[in-house]
């Protein structure tokens, strides 16, 4: 299934790119889209980040679906 | 009222607006932009925002006041883009009969926009830049 991927702030930066697109296996959670992150971009592993599915927070277990929207949330820092 | 912003917020509009009926006390805090941080001068900052979902975890936290304080109304507005010193990055208000609930979901809803809502600000200094957060 494919997904499509945010990067924001610090991440965008470090990657070149505000969004891309992954393929998983169906079935996939977010570890193993943030999995397939690292090993694509070795800065995400270096970062500190939570995860968003579809703009809500989610946990490594949150399972995806075909067309779902996966954010890398560096610490915030609005206001 | 939920918005984020390209243009410089007009404060006064803000903060002034029409009362509603019961609302006795209103308060507002008006966030802005420093000169300077530990020392060193700021040149300019830069916010950015994931927008649908900094609107609604902004949404989410005036549901939360509201369950916490009472009869509340809390408006929102954040600046993004690129700020100079002394411009205005973030205005809330919030309005209730009585001025405890309005200080409590004011102050509620800064402090938690400032954990939870994903927007971002990039300090620029005349010799490097930082994007806020990063370091522990």
């Amino acid at each position: 299934m494919r997904i499509q991927v945010r990067f924001f702030a610090s991440l965008r930066e470090a990657v070149g790119s505000s969004n891309g697109e992954l393929e998983l296996e169906s079935g996939a959670t977010v570890r193993e889209a943030l999995a397939a992150l690292r090993a694509a971009h070795p800065k995400v592993s270096d970062a500190r980040f939570a995860v968003a599915v579809n703009r809500g927070y989610a946990a490594e277990s949150t399972p995806l679906a075909e067309g779902d929207e996966i954010a890398l949330i560096p610490p915030v820092s609005g206001g | 009222m939920i918005r984020l912003v390209s243009e410089p917020i007009d404060v006064a509009a803000l903060t002034a607006g029409t009362f509603i009926p019961d609302s006795g006390g209103v308060v507002s805090f008006v966030g802005a932009v420093r000169d300077s941080t530990r020392g060193r001068r700021v040149v300019r900052l830069e916010y950015e925002a994931y927008p649908q979902m900094a609107e609604s975890e902004i949404a989410a936290i005036v549901r939360l006041a509201k369950e916490r304080f009472g009869e509340v109304e809390i408006d929102v507005v954040h600046r993004i883009g690129t700020l100079l010193p002394g411009e205005v990055a973030v205005v809330i208000v919030a309005r209730a009969p009585h001025r405890g609930a309005a200080f409590d979901a004011c102050r509620f809803a800064i402090d938690t926009l400032k954990q939870t809502v994903p927007i971002w600000k990039k300090e620029v200094y005349e010799d490097g830049e930082v994007w806020i957060g990063d370091r522990p």
